[in-house]
């Protein structure tokens, strides 16, 4: 790095690791800006908040993908343990009237075994993450389908309460919802265990090196199962603020939530092969995609399947710069 | 010192000579059949299809009818038609290391391209109602398949071009290829009012389903291109060691680009035969989790997700299999939901039989230390 910063004496010193990052938040602020300039009533705090709001299962989920694919592996499942998720609590308090209190422990503690199991399957057999994330995709869908085939809305004063409270900002110009509140409260967490604890380490260590790792002692095994226990949490977690969100279960909530957390990850500057990226920057992949959505929405005039078109060319471009980024890695 | 696990290479020859000694002893011809990787494919076809005989008295009987076969056999083999063709194309690029995740969006793009170039009326001329399509029929085919190997050429630039992960090159274009889809339909369900092209999915020649001999020809076409030339030799080299490949002169990533663009070629059939069939295109639902199905088919049928050694007859009793199975579910009155976790089940089941390190696991479980006072081997 010194080389580098005498060589350009003028040029910042800035990691080569944070570049995606601030890629990342380049691109929110000069889309938001974009927005704000085009569409009146665009720049709003509560336009900004809300992007925050939609988003918050996503943004919840990303930062159990984030560690995921930190550690050089993947997780199909999220988008289906999400409806898991709402199947199980809608049916717990609509059929069986428990109370939320009682149904939400007991859902974070479903997908957090979840995840611990695939983990598991993961690190003692030596499969591929892919395989056994997909198996427990088909799974999760499928218990759903074996709850009930239709949807469950939720009536329950607890759950409807939850949903409904709102928590004020700036005074009165803007508030958010306890899902919001959750979501930025995860990236928290996500940002602390990544490096203020010894466990973020070592899944750098996995993601940059696997064998390396090994050969260093770290408790790979271990730390590998943790991560798709962490990932399950953050699912289940993600899957209760979006039952908040649609105050309802249904087994086709969330179909193909695993690509956009994914892309939200990616975009976010996060290197698929592990051992690169930031939480923060999972924040802002997740902002952009809400942003993107926004802005067609504010538009009127363009189908909404632009949004898809739209993430895909924006997953081109920063699979694309990570290559590039890549190459120019001693 | 045991090594660390991640560097413990898996030894398949000495995998291999430990199940043949545990093996069955007695008849060395059957341990041989065992060991053949189309074995256990075919093992789990036979038992649904006698799971389906005791649950359904008439499963086995094909029926004469308006000059065609009906049947349940002949209905497993023409719903299994499509995945068998994007399992033939997807084997191919798992075995060059690859895989392709953006089957299903290409299915979709397909269909939606052959449905609003065809789309189709029905008039009246001279008294007679004829159908007139928009374009040409064999114009509507060609660029639909042309489409769909152009997404092909995408997947393949970029895995062998840019140099991205394969599962990330096709993720691209699994995401920007349902609004593609739908781009193209204009976010409509397009239905084709254009008999000819019907053959296609619903048509029947000598007596058995249009679909059947297109799977079957392009199996076919490729199990020639595959034994009778290098080509098959040239993928498992890439898939067993990329780097080794290229250093011993061969095309590499030519030869990966053109597999992806098969890859995309083969959804592309499969996209006619599915939109055919519904006789319309549905940009969102059309091809829909088929990528994890035709990957399941691949892995059912014993070609490692690891690359190298591929079996395309071992794809196509996968994609059986998984056709088999649906039925099976149908057919003994379970409720279709159930579906999904049976699915699940199988592949879990079929995983860890692939996992060296569970089969040792099991091994050392069955074969525990011999008890005080057992005769010593």
């Amino acid at each position: 790095m010194s080389g580098v910063a005498a060589a350009h004496p003028l040029r910042p010193r800035i990691d080569a690791r944070v570049v995606p990052v601030l890629g990342a938040v380049a691109v929110f602020i000069v889309t938001a800006g974009f927005g704000s300039v085009a569409y009146g009533g665009f720049f709003s705090p509560q336009v900004f908040l809300n992007l925050l709001i939609d988003n918050a299962f996503l943004c919840i989920v990303g930062v159990g993908m984030t560690f995921v694919i930190l550690s050089g592996g993947i997780d199909l499942s999220v988008g289906a343990v999400i409806a898991l998720t709402t199947m199980v609590s809608a049916a717990l308090v609509e059929q069986h009237h428990w109370s939320a209190a009682a149904a939400i422990p007991l859902v974070l503690a479903m997908g957090t075994a979840f995840g611990a199991f695939m983990g598991w399957l993961i690190t003692r057999f030596r499969l591929q993450p892919f395989i056994v994330t997909l198996a427990g995709m088909f799974l999760a869908r499928g218990l759903c389908y074996l709850i009930s085939i239709d949807s469950i809305s939720i009536t329950d004063a607890g759950y409807t309460a939850i949903a409904q409270t709102r928590i004020p900002l700036f005074g009165d110009a803007a508030s958010i919802t306890v899902g919001a509140l959750l979501a930025v409260v995860m990236v928290a967490i996500g940002i602390w265990l990544a490096h203020g604890t010894e466990f973020g380490r070592t899944v750098y260590a996995i993601g940059g090196n696997e064998a390396s790792a090994v050969l260093m002692g770290l408790p790979v095994g271990r730390t590998t199962v943790l991560v798709y226990t962490f990932s399950g949490l953050c699912s289940a977690l993600g899957g209760v603020v979006f039952t908040f969100y649609m105050l309802s279960g249904y087994g086709l909530h969330a179909v193909g939530l695993e690509l956009d957390a994914i892309a939200a990850v990616v975009i976010g500057g996060t290197l698929l092969t592990g051992g690169v990226g930031y939480v923060i920057g999972t924040l802002f992949g997740v902002l952009i995609l809400g942003v993107i959505q926004t802005l067609i929405s504010f538009d009127g005039s363009l189908s909404s399947w632009w949004t898809r078109i739209v993430i895909g060319a924006l997953l081109f471009v920063s699979c694309l710069l990570q290559r590039l980024f890549e190459a120019r890695r001693p | 010192m045991r090594p660390p696990r991640s560097l413990r290479s898996l030894p398949p020859e000495g995998a291999h000579a430990a199940d043949r000694q545990s093996g069955i002893r007695a008849w060395p011809w059957l341990s041989r059949l065992a060991e053949h990787r189309l074995f256990w494919p075919t093992c789990t076809l036979v038992l649904l299809l006698a799971l389906n005989a005791t649950f359904n008295a008439g499963f086995w009987q094909l029926q004469w009818r308006d000059g065609h076969l009906y049947g349940s056999l002949i209905d497993i083999l023409n719903r299994a038609a499509p995945l068998a063709v994007v399992a033939l194309g997807m084997t191919l690029v798992i075995a060059t290391r690859g895989i392709d995740i953006s089957v299903g969006a290409v299915v979709a793009i397909a269909g939606a391209t052959a449905a609003l170039l065809i789309g189709g009326t029905l008039v009246l001329k001279g008294g007679q109602q004829t159908y007139v399509s928009r374009t040409p029929m064999a114009v509507a085919i060609v660029a639909a398949l042309a489409v769909a190997a152009l997404c092909g050429l995408w997947n393949g630039l970029l895995v062998a071009r840019v140099g991205m992960q394969p599962i990330i090159a096709t993720l691209i274009l699994m995401v920007a290829g349902r609004g593609i889809a739908q781009l193209i339909t204009n976010g409509q369900i397009i239905t084709v009012y254009y008999a000819p092209y019907f053959t296609i999915g619903n048509g029947f020649l000598l007596g058995l389903p249009f679909a059947v001999f297109i799977a079957a020809a392009v199996w076919v076409v490729l199990h020639l291109l595959m034994t009778r030339t290098a080509l098959g030799l040239f993928i498992q080299a890439i898939g067993i060691n990329p780097a080794a490949a290229r250093l011993a002169g061969l095309p590499e990533r030519l030869i990966t680009v053109c597999v992806y663009v098969f890859c995309g070629f083969a959804a592309g059939v499969a996209g006619l035969i599915v939109s055919s069939n519904v006789k319309s295109a549905d940009g969102n639902n059309a091809g829909l989790l088929l990528e994890l199905d035709a990957i399941l088919a691949v892995t059912l049928g014993g070609t490692l997700l690891t690359g190298g050694r591929f079996s395309l007859a071992g794809s196509v009793l996968g994609a059986l299999i998984i056709q088999t199975l649906t039925s099976t579910i149908y057919s003994i009155g379970v409720p279709p939901e159930i579906n999904l976790v049976v699915k699940a089940a199988v592949v879990f089941v079929v995983m860890l039989l692939q996992s060296a390190e569970f089969r040792a696991s099991v091994r050392a479980w069955v074969q525990r230390r011999p008890l005080p006072g057992a005769p010593v081997r």
